[in-house]
């Protein structure tokens, strides 16, 4: 046993980690903005390495591509509000430790709604009640699309995560059905725009484009965030996610609490699905959210369910998106180049977490003697 | 008096060296470890010797299992050497550990249910074989050599909390250890289980193994040890021979002061019955009962002890009087002090028993899980209770921050600010928060499971005069505790309760001569079974 002991004396680890738990706000902000650099550093070589162009290119065309005439402008603006929106949609249930996925389905269900109000009514009655019932029927058919996984889990607590996310198969399907039987000619799969002459049940912004959408989605966010944090129903959604045998305890009614807070969330998205089709496309497709449901969830986590700095990465990710887009045109590659990029800051900003929680110690000289 | 100062606890080690062997079977020499700002050892120096058992002494939070998990392979040391039989060695995991032949008996338990005692023991063990009639062989040798009570073949789940340290220990003993680590080994045994615990401990020293046993109990320390070393808040502070010390000596060590150790019980007045409970029976949710058939009344001006071994049915029979258990049968009647109007708390949520003007003030065992929100602030636990006052939806977070205020300055809370996530704090500090808040409600029955756990002596006793306090404002206080010692001290009533049901009721402010063998009365209700509960009674009232 001696020699074994002898053997095994030398080895020291060279490093450990430690936790930490107090690092100065200031401090950590600097290594979450030195993360986005650092991702900004990695695209920078990937592209050097895919397309051979010097970073300072790479840079310009990204925001050339975001930026670069009135319109760039505001479909970036447009992109980053619906985003937002979904996100600030989503984020009542993640507070509550509700794990919804289903945003993207709550969201294209709206969408449905909306443009099959659009279709159906049309010019029947004035523009501005045609918008405020598609409004309703957006938030309507969001709502419960929400509600129904909220009440299997409040009654019989199925998980909430495999069945928000069936649910957004389903409505995909549904989607498909409906644009199947609207397409011209049918079957083609192109609804194509809605109400083209008429303009009946479109957001219309006067000179400035998506401007009223903008508008809307800043209300939306400051009013979630005051709803979370200053109102009595804010307070009970962060007691039951934090703890249900706490809320039990001081007398909630968790199910209740569930139920309204999912049936909230699924409205936003039906505001979010209502946004997309009236103010923005004017038509549906299956893809009409496309895929920004799910990237809501990463906006909603990036941003510690704050919705004020949610609004943040938004832009960001919308920036990142629409940047990389602007190189694949050029270049010719494919969008998943775009992927690739997104994915190099998403990296670094969450990976840079560590740094933020752990610190690495080197083993020190005096040590080893 | 003569107190020992530094000088003379250096002699006290310096003699301990002479009549033992000089090389010490395993010594630490200037241990240092941090978690971040947090110094949890410094400059720590012990030694242990074959066939010695030393016992670690200090609060809670003052570094005894930090340092243990350093010699047992959980964490590494940023400074400081270890040596085993006098060579310096690296001990970077548990599976080194084994190698030194350390062997530790956690807290927690790790076993699997549905496996034997001997599985268990030999799980992990990559020897080629799998002998499983050789190993039993084994596992009886060593029940015999060092007196355990334990059956091989008998699976965990069947077991009580002992049988399982037991496996836990002969686990260490069956891979060879020489050095015993063992953390607060007697804080889920009764009385009679710790005495059979210290027996084979004995046994073990006299068979030449090396125990170190982690506790904050002061008479276990000084019945069992041959040196005691003490820590304070990460600091060494001297080890001395238990044969020259006495509690108060070892109090001041540890705490770093002098403390009265008497807990002040004055004569309840003007009691009258404000709870009553009768007949309770209760399922868990797999649908075993762990209430059954439990009657008792809580009186104004009083403090109702509840003793039992930890899952004796304590939590469900608070938490049922709370509105949060399911009751299948029973009844709960309270007793308004004012108009001695009766209001029947069967299957009421905390919600509706607060609506019928009821003041009940609970403090869970599950402080941060129940009591509190864990990454909420003071402020924001405060308004637990009283955030739904009030019309209009949004919240008054004014009134809960002047409380707030009012219970860090009053019971001295130690927190940066009072929005700082009360799950930071240290645990007598959460206690604080949580105690403060529900004595602030100003309630008529004030039910308390296990306050004091992981508290320091100074918030044990802050806590015992605030629960004293009440008792003599007219509340009714039910106090459910572990430290029998404790209980004997502070209660009126103490009601044992043993396996879901009430075994006995017994009068703790009884004479001297009865109050030496009240402990074992106690321990011996804890753990009876209750024929006929209702006879039980009747002797109690005899007695």
């Amino acid at each position: 046993m001696a020699s074994e002991l002898k053997a095994n004396k030398v080895h020291e680890p060279l490093f450990h980690l430690a936790k930490r738990d107090n690092m100065p706000r200031h401090k950590a902000l600097l290594i979450r903005i030195a993360s986005i650099a650092v991702g900004f550093v990695f695209i920078c070589v990937f592209a050097f390495l895919i397309v051979g162009w010097n970073p300072a290119d790479i840079l310009s065309t990204m925001l050339d591509g975001s930026f670069g005439t009135p319109n760039r402008r505001w479909d970036l603006f447009e992109k980053t509000a619906i985003l937002l929106c979904i996100s600030v949609a989503v984020t009542p249930a993640f507070r509550m430790r509700f794990w919804n996925i289903g945003a993207e389905g709550q969201t294209l269900i709206s969408c449905l709604a909306a443009a099959s109000c659009m279709k159906l009514i049309g010019t029947r009655v004035p523009n501005p009640l045609l918008l405020l019932i598609m409004l309703g029927a957006a938030v309507l058919a969001g709502a419960i699309w929400a509600v129904i996984p909220a009440i299997f889990k409040a009654f019989w607590n199925t998980n909430e995560t495999l069945f928000t996310l069936m649910m957004n198969y389903v409505a995909t399907q549904v989607t498909s059905y409906f644009v199947y039987i609207w397409s011209v000619p049918r079957g083609s799969g192109h609804v194509g725009v809605i109400n083209s002459d008429s303009r009946a049940g479109w957001i219309v912004s006067g000179q400035y484009p998506y401007l009223l959408n903008i508008l809307i989605v800043i209300v939306m966010t400051i009013t979630t965030y005051i709803y979370l944090n200053y109102c009595k129903q804010g307070y009970e959604i962060s007691v039951v996610g934090e703890s249900e045998n706490t809320a039990r305890y001081i007398g909630i009614n968790v199910k209740i609490v569930i139920i309204r807070t999912m049936l909230i969330s699924g409205a936003l998205c039906g505001l979010a699905g209502f946004l997309i089709v009236a103010g923005a496309d004017h038509t549906i497709i299956a893809n009409s959210v496309g895929g920004q449901g799910f990237t809501a969830i990463m906006v909603s986590w990036l941003g510690k369910f704050n919705p004020l700095i949610m609004s943040f990465f938004a832009f960001l990710l919308s920036f990142l998106g629409k940047g990389a887009k602007e190189i694949t045109t050029l270049t010719g590659l494919d969008s998943a180049f775009a992927d690739i990029i997104t994915g190099f800051v998403i990296f670094c900003i969450i990976g840079c977490e560590f740094f933020i929680h752990y610190s690495i110690r080197f083993r020190r000289k005096e040590d080893k003697a | 008096m003569s107190e020992p100062t530094a000088a003379s606890v250096s002699e006290t080690q310096a003699s301990v060296t002479d009549n033992t062997p000089v090389i010490p079977a395993i010594e630490l020499r200037n241990i240092t470890k941090t978690f971040g700002d947090v110094v949890a050892n410094s400059g720590i120096n012990l030694s242990v010797y074959r066939g010695e058992i030393l016992s670690i002494l200090g609060e809670n939070g003052s570094g005894k299992t930090t340092l243990m998990n350093m010699i047992s392979g959980i964490y590494y040391p940023d400074n400081g050497h270890i040596l085993i039989n006098g060579e310096e060695v690296m001990i970077r995991s548990p599976k080194d550990a084994f190698r030194y032949r350390i062997g530790m008996i956690h807290q927690h338990f790790k076993l699997i249910d549905v496996f034997t005692a001997t599985e268990n023991i030999v799980l992990g063990l990559n020897d080629g074989k799998y002998d499983l009639d050789a190993y039993e062989k084994r596992v009886r040798e060593i029940c015999d050599r060092y007196g355990f009570l334990l059956d091989p073949r008998k699976k965990i789940y069947d077991m009580s909390v002992s049988e399982k340290q037991t496996v836990e220990i002969i686990k260490v003993l069956f891979r060879g250890a020489d050095i015993l680590i063992l953390d607060e080994p007697t804080a889920v045994l009764t009385p009679q289980e710790t005495t059979r615990l210290f027996d084979v401990l004995r046994n073990m020293k006299k068979d030449g193994k090396s125990i170190i046993i982690i506790t904050h109990k002061l008479h276990e320390v000084l019945s069992l040890s041959d040196r005691v070393s003490v820590l304070c808040k990460g600091r060494y502070i001297g080890t001395v021979k238990t044969a020259e010390t006495n509690e108060s000596q070892l109090t001041e060590m540890m705490v770093g002061e002098k403390v009265d150790l008497n807990i002040h019980r004055s004569e309840p007045v003007n009691t009258e019955v404000r709870l009553k409970v009768e007949g309770l029976n209760c399922k868990n949710p797999d649908g075993i009962p762990v209430l059954k058939d439990v009657s008792f009344e809580a009186k104004c001006g009083e403090i109702l002890g509840i003793a039992g071994i930890a899952g004796s049915g304590q939590r469900e029979l608070l938490e049922a009087i709370a509105g949060l258990q399911k009751l299948d049968s029973g009844a709960i009647t309270y007793i308004h002090p004012d108009d001695g109007g009766t209001e029947d708390l069967r299957n009421k949520s905390p919600k509706q028993i607060r609506e019928l003007g009821v003041r009940l003030s609970f403090v869970p065992e599950d402080r941060l899980g129940m009591g509190l929100v864990g990454n909420m602030g003071i402020i924001d636990n405060m308004m637990l209770r009283s955030y739904r006052k009030g019309h209009g939806l949004f919240l008054n977070r004014s009134t809960p921050s002047s409380l707030a205020e009012q219970i860090i300055s009053e019971l001295q809370v130690v927190t940066p600010n009072a929005k700082t996530p009360v799950r930071r704090l240290s645990g007598g500090n959460v206690q604080k928060v949580l105690v403060g808040r529900e004595i602030a409600a100003a309630p008529t029955v004030l039910m308390a499971a296990y306050p004091v756990r992981g508290l320091d002596i100074n918030s044990s006793y802050l806590i015992y005069n605030l629960l004293n306090e009440q008792k003599e404002k007219g509340v009714s206080v039910i106090f459910v505790g572990e430290d029998l010692d404790v209980l004997i001290e502070l209660c009126d009533r103490i009601m044992v309760l043993s396996s879901g049901q009430v075994s006995g009721i017994v009068d703790p402010k009884a004479t001297p001569t009865r109050a030496n063998t009240m402990k074992e009365e106690i321990g011996l209700l804890m753990t009876s079974k209750v024929a006929n509960p209702s006879e039980n009674h009747k002797e109690e009232q005899h007695g």
